[in-house]
């Protein structure tokens, strides 16, 4: 998985709520067997008008955000399926950090496990973050992982919390799976319990 | 003495394989769900680091977003979903998985597959590459939607990293009045606590109106628990649990039968046990519930009007409120009962069950669909459907003018050819009602089985009581 450390890149104002899985890619997409590509059909309901031309409305096709690497959006981002196509789209696109007052758990999940960092936030600072963002091609936000830190365009810098071995695994770009197979002997013996304690589930 | 603890901490404690420093968990998985949407990634991940899957025999694939519900003989047309069906059956080949095959009786949506196999018992954890794994809870089993690289996690290890949840109890006491059900139970929750209102959270449902639900109620409950935010819901074993399980191909037989239920009968929440949050509902006031938006908190009951965002006090809602009224197509203030429907959908993995499709035949016998609606019916499973077919509820749908199909998740997400034209508005059985969900521009309202039968009769959306009443 890549790392990731600190980022510096143009915040695109998204402030809908519930921002669901269909809309950031439509289930039309979901039948690749890959993990690449996505990024041309991220929010493609919103972001294409219906004969195909692009909708110059949608935030992401404006000058100013065309080259966005993060996110600022409503509460409850990334609500819907587990589908990890989701994240998949935002990072193919370029989207590495979204920020929101809340995120879906499997979202919010999926999103570590390809190297984004999806950032919560209080309602007062997401409202600041949002108007930061608001300011086009002025709206750079600074976020540094290892500090924990959001820097706005002002030099305001606001802290966020995030849990301490998601954070790890992010900086040093950790392969979960890797990780879990040195613990293999604990998941043996674990299975072993498990043939004497509940012989029916191993049968 | 340890601490009063809940169904889930139980569960939680028992699967618990290593717990780090940090407080992160490596829990054991017993039981792995795959389908042809969300496996392909994980399986060439697998390929690329050359692992290969821990345990397959916990492990059960089957096809079900992608399949054809028309003629399933002439294989499916379109490339890129034949593809991935087609791929999905190469891994599970080439990695020795078990897998039902697309013409197999017991063939069919996933989270109807795994209970009707006896592969979801109590006590156990279960996930899936797809959100509605929650179904499974009705079991008293840990049963959660996962994303990919989760999915090949488990292939690899048979164990998920994860940080604990929060509990949250949801109490439904009181007598279900006639025709309402178990869909309208959910939608209500979810109308009450909003689809984030779950969130960092796994459900228990209790009260004597959830004890009195048969497995298959408490499956639609459980299954739209992920639209209230939570990953998971669960709810206490009992004597029904076991007599659903009892005899299915892959439940546990003889002495080993015996040993299970004895244990499985030791699974239900302390009674001084502590929820994070506590909901209460009460049954008896509960009417048929219909969404009117796109987000499944947007419920209201088919007797109400549809809000008006000016009444709203928090901007963003409005905004979003103002949004929906937009997509859908609606006047805030208006009943919405009479709203006119194009077309109606039942089944998916929320109500494509055999007492589901008993419950829309009941309704539909002896009538007519309007002219001015289509009409699908879609079993959950083959074996759903062959259940159907012995009752005879096929030839009433069929004569009722509705479309009689094959099994599969069909046009609850609209993956395969089944899908709502733009603007075109669906009464429909299933789970979401997000914009573009059954098709782009197409317009879902989320009902029960007898409400999306009433609204194919009647045309229009319509209080399902009205027609019972004539019966």
């Amino acid at each position: 998985m890549e790392k990731f450390n600190k980022l510096t890149g143009v915040a695109a104002p998204m402030p809908i709520r519930n921002i669901d899985t269909d809309m950031i890619i439509p289930k039309q997409f979901l039948k690749t067997i890959k993990r690449e590509g996505l990024g041309k059909n991220l929010f493609d309901e919103m972001r294409f008008l219906d004969d195909g031309s692009e909708n110059p409305d949608f935030v992401l096709n404006k000058p100013a955000y065309r080259n966005a690497s993060i996110i600022v959006a409503g509460e409850n981002f990334g609500c819907g399926s587990s589908r990890e196509h989701a994240p998949w789209a935002l990072k193919d696109f370029g989207i590495q950090v979204i920020i929101s007052t809340s995120f879906a758990d499997i979202f919010y999940n999926n999103s570590f496990k390809n190297g984004m960092l999806p950032i919560k936030v209080d309602a007062e600072t997401l409202a600041k973050l949002m108007e930061d963002a608001e300011r086009g091609a002025n709206a750079t936000l600074t976020v540094d992982l290892e500090a924990q830190t959001i820097e706005g365009p002002d030099g305001g810098t606001v802290h966020f919390e995030i849990d301490s071995f998601r954070k790890h695994c992010l900086l040093e770009g950790l392969d979960d799976i890797g990780l879990t197979q040195q613990k293999t002997s604990k998941i043996e013996a674990y299975e072993e319990k498990q043939k004497t304690a509940q012989p029916w589930l191993s049968a | 003495m340890r601490a009063p603890s809940t169904l889930f901490d139980k569960i939680w404690d028992a699967h618990l394989v290593d717990v780090q420093e940090d407080g992160t968990c490596l829990i054991y998985i017993d039981r792995h769900l795959v389908h042809e949407v969300t496996s392909p990634q994980a399986f060439e991940g697998l390929r690329t680091a050359g692992r290969s899957v821990h345990r397959p025999q916990a492990t059960l694939a089957v096809a079900d977003h992608n399949v054809p519900t028309t003629d399933r003989s002439k294989g499916i047309q379109n490339p890129e979903s034949r593809l991935q069906v087609e791929t999905l059956e190469k891994n599970v080949a080439d990695f020795g998985v078990p897998y039902f095959e697309t013409d197999d009786i017991r063939q069919g949506v996933v989270h109807i597959v795994g209970p009707e196999q006896g592969f979801t018992l109590p006590g156990t954890t279960i996930v899936c590459g797809d959100s509605h794994t929650a179904t499974h809870g009705a079991f008293g089993s840990l049963a959660f939607g996962i994303g990919t690289s989760e999915v090949e996690h488990v292939l690899a290890t048979q164990t998920l990293l994860q940080q604990p949840a929060k509990n949250m109890l949801i109490k439904v006491d009181g007598e279900l009045p006639p025709g309402v059900g178990a869909k309208d139970i959910v939608l209500a929750i979810i109308g009450k606590i909003g689809t984030a209102g779950g969130t960092g959270y796994v459900v228990e449902y209790a009260g004597t109106a959830i004890e009195n639900l048969s497995m298959e109620g408490r499956m639609t409950v459980c299954n739209m628990t992920i639209e209230a935010g939570a990953r998971a819901g669960l709810i206490a074993p009992d004597e029904k649990t076991f007599e659903y399980l009892k005899g299915r191909s892959m439940s546990p037989k003889g002495a080993a039968w015996e040993q299970a239920v004895e244990y499985w009968r030791t699974l239900k929440s302390d009674d001084a046990a502590k929820f994070d949050a506590v909901v209460e509902l009460d049954a008896s006031e509960l009417v048929p519930e219909i969404t009117w938006g796109t987000s499944p908190e947007n419920v209201i009951p088919i007797t109400g009007n549809i809000p008006d965002p000016a009444q709203e006090s928090n901007p963003q809602k409005r905004a979003a409120w103002e949004r929906s009224l937009a997509y859908m197509d609606l006047k805030a203030g208006a009943a919405i009962e009479g709203t006119p429907i194009d077309r109606v959908f039942i089944g998916s993995c929320t109500n494509g069950r055999i007492e589901d499709l008993r419950e829309a035949a009941g309704i539909a016998k002896g009538r007519k669909v309007a002219a001015t609606v289509g009409a699908m019916v879609v079993p959950g499973s083959g074996l759903v459907k062959e259940q159907a077919e012995e009752e005879g509820l096929d030839k009433i749908f069929i004569e009722a003018g509705f479309e009689w199909r094959e099994p599969g998740c069909s046009m609850c997400l609209a993956m395969n050819d089944d899908r709502l034209e733009a603007g075109e508005r669906c009464a429909s059985t299933s789970n979401r009602n997000f914009e573009g969900r059954q098709g782009k521009g197409g317009r879902t309202h989320l009902v029960s089985p007898a409400m999306a039968a009433a609204a194919a009769i009647k045309g229009c959306l319509t209080d399902v009581r009205k027609l019972e009443a004539e019966d």
